[in-house]
């Protein structure tokens, strides 16, 4: 049986005028299903592309990635898309919301995409939104949230299509330091359920909650500790 | 992604920017209202250049005797020797495709009866003339061949003769006199009101040719008492009228005895092709204001488009978005097309409405022939939709090319 994850020699080069970065310059790594994984490091130590890389948002230049039992460079835009639905759920810094629409459908946007019928979307998002706490608030536009609450119904939206892998980029950052703990209970409950979570950041505090950190530096693997 | 919700997405994003959106479809209603005025105005033209020609009759030749030439003195027209009774049986029965002749003289006549006296227009015809002109017969009857022949005073009343003198009631069978003789009237003819210059068509007496020119000396030359003034020819339906109107200069040549190489003189002259060349002019201008609504669509799909790009640009973060989130890149795609779509078709549907309201205010000052057709509604729709999708592609394809972390990371 082979790891959830299944990174081997990833590296992915880019081109800045007449110098080449090399963000990720041979890192491999497994994460099995059930994992709470950190990856830290500093700014520009790779973690980012890495962190896109598991996202299926990129390619790596060489290397092979395989995710659930898909060999991602394998697969086409369009397949590449449907992984990214099914498999994937994204939290991001700056939560990207829709403006002008409700939590409910923002949280039952990938649902859209899945082709599931519009009253299913809203009773699977409705429960997601319940998950974190926000039942009350389903048809409440972003700008009449708080920030945690935005980031509460981000992770909705990253649940809402039962994925396996919940991809979160700095979700605290963006939060003060209260409601920062309010989110990170919440990742800490979904993990106990089962989900395996990996979250990217740089504050230490945040990291602690992980029981795995993996540290980047110059588009190494410089650490991994359980 | 279905249609129902890219349609949602796609005016929920057009109701957040309300006004910006009504700005960059105005290109689009003012195309497709021009588009909509031209439609009608030359539907409308062309329908009434149709009624004209069909209230002439629609395969209609006119025959006039041209100039005469006197030792090498031109007449003038109408100076050659008119065509005669003869000439018209010949036209009758020689010639292939022709489904009726009929001599015409007119004269102006004060008509009485009873208490009641009008002038009015005297035109002797032969039975042929009024299904000839697209005349019909409302009350009564037309005469014969051999009531022509014989002379007989019949009369065959428009619908003005019966305002005038009757009073609206019927008739038939009355004696009325026409210059102090007395007439029988034993039909009266449709109404068809004022023809193109603004003549009553209706203010008419028909009667036999031969009586009229017989009792009111009406088309009678000296040298020739069996004359008529104008001869009218209708052509069967579905006949080459070229080879007709070839065939009747070749017999009217040799009846009216005109050397090889000699000019013709008579004239010969297609009614429906004139009114329709006269209108040629009008539909050249047509085609030049078409020209014109095209470029206002033009311009305004370019503004489509610009709005479209802007708003492309402004939604970056969506797009990133919605593409970490499982969106094909077609789905981005059409996303923005439908946008574009949409935009343009509630441009084209205001447009279909200022057009329908501009042509109908244009009827109204320019007192104008319009036709309101409703094939114009698809003219709004399909038009709007092409501008759409056109102008709309290459924004929407822009934004499905859009990398994903770039997107993601747009401020």
């Amino acid at each position: 049986m082979s790891a959830l994850i299944a990174c081997r020699d990833l590296v992915r080069v880019y081109t800045m005028g007449d110098q080449t970065v090399r963000a990720l310059d041979g890192v491999s790594v497994d994460i099995e299903a059930g994992e709470y994984v950190a990856v830290t490091g500093a700014s520009g130590s790779g973690k980012s592309t890495f962190m896109n890389m598991l996202g299926a948002l990129d390619r790596p230049d060489s290397g092979s990635l395989h995710i659930a039992g898909e060999d991602l460079l394998a697969l086409d835009a369009d397949r590449l898309a449907a992984f990214r639905n099914r498999t994937i759920g994204f939290v991001f810094q700056q939560f990207n919301l829709l403006s002008r629409t409700s939590a409910l459908e923002n949280a039952a946007l990938p649902l859209v995409y899945a082709g599931v019928p519009a009253a299913e979307r809203r009773k699977r998002a409705m429960a997601r939104l319940e998950q974190v706490g926000l039942g009350d608030r389903s048809d409440h536009q972003p700008n009449q949230l708080s920030g945690g609450q935005q980031q509460r119904v981000a992770i909705a939206r990253g649940l809402v299509n039962d994925p396996k892998i919940l991809l979160a980029d700095e979700p605290t950052g963006a939060l003060d330091s209260r409601t920062s703990d309010d989110i990170m209970a919440i990742f800490d409950q979904l993990n106990r359920e089962g989900i395996t979570i990996i979250v990217v950041t740089h504050e230490q505090e945040v990291a602690d909650h992980a029981r795995r950190q993996i540290v980047f530096r110059d588009g190494r693997i410089v650490e991994d500790r359980q | 992604m279905n249609l129902a919700a890219s349609l949602r997405i796609a005016l929920i994003a057009l109701r957040v920017n309300a006004l910006r959106s009504a700005l960059a479809m105005l290109g689009v209603v003012i195309g497709v209202a021009s588009v909509i005025v031209l439609v009608s105005i030359s539907e409308g033209t062309k329908q009434a250049v149709e009624e004209q020609i069909a209230s002439f009759g629609a395969n209609l030749l006119i025959i006039r005797p041209g100039s005469s030439m006197f030792g090498g003195r031109r007449g003038g027209a109408g100076t050659a020797d008119p065509l005669t009774d003869g000439d018209v049986e010949a036209l009758r029965t020689q010639i292939a495709g022709v489904a009726g002749a009929s001599g015409e003289v007119t004269t102006s006549s004060a008509v009485v009866f009873g208490g009641a006296n009008w002038t009015t227009r005297i035109v002797g015809i032969n039975p042929d003339y009024l299904s000839a002109r697209g005349w019909e017969i409302d009350q009564g009857r037309s005469f014969s061949a051999a009531e022509e022949a014989a002379g007989r005073r019949y009369a065959i009343v428009g619908q003005t003769i019966i305002s005038e003198l009757f009073d609206g009631a019927s008739p038939i069978g009355q004696s009325l006199r026409i210059g102090g003789q007395p007439f029988e009237v034993i039909g009266t003819v449709m109404e068809r009101g004022d023809n193109n210059w603004g003549q009553d068509q209706d203010d008419v007496i028909f009667a036999p040719l031969n009586t009229i020119r017989q009792r009111f000396g009406a088309g009678v030359r000296v040298t020739q008492r069996d004359g008529v003034q104008t001869v009218f020819v209708d052509i069967a339906p579905g006949e080459n009228n070229a080879r007709v109107i070839e065939d009747i200069q070749d017999l009217l040549r040799i009846r009216r005895d005109i050397q090889p190489g000699a000019e013709d003189n008579f004239f010969v002259g297609n009614l429906a092709e004139f009114i329709r060349a006269q209108n040629e002019t009008e539909s050249q201008l047509g085609l030049l204001l078409a020209v014109g609504a095209g470029i206002v669509l033009l311009v305004g799909g370019i503004g489509i488009m610009n709005i479209m790009l802007v708003s492309v640009t402004e939604r970056t973060r969506e797009i990133g978005l919605r593409l970490a989130v499982g969106a094909r890149r077609r789905d981005v795609r059409n996303q923005f097309l439908i946008e574009s779509i949409v935009l343009c078709l509630i441009g084209g549907l205001a447009g279909l409405v200022v057009g329908v309201g501009g042509t109908l205010v244009y009827a109204e000052v320019g007192e104008l022939e319009i036709a309101i057709n409703p094939l114009i509604v698809a003219i709004a729709i399909g038009a709007s939709a092409l501008v759409g999708v056109f102008f709309g592609f290459y924004p929407a394809h822009r934004a499905s090319r859009l990398d994903p972390i770039e997107a993601l990371r747009f401020e």
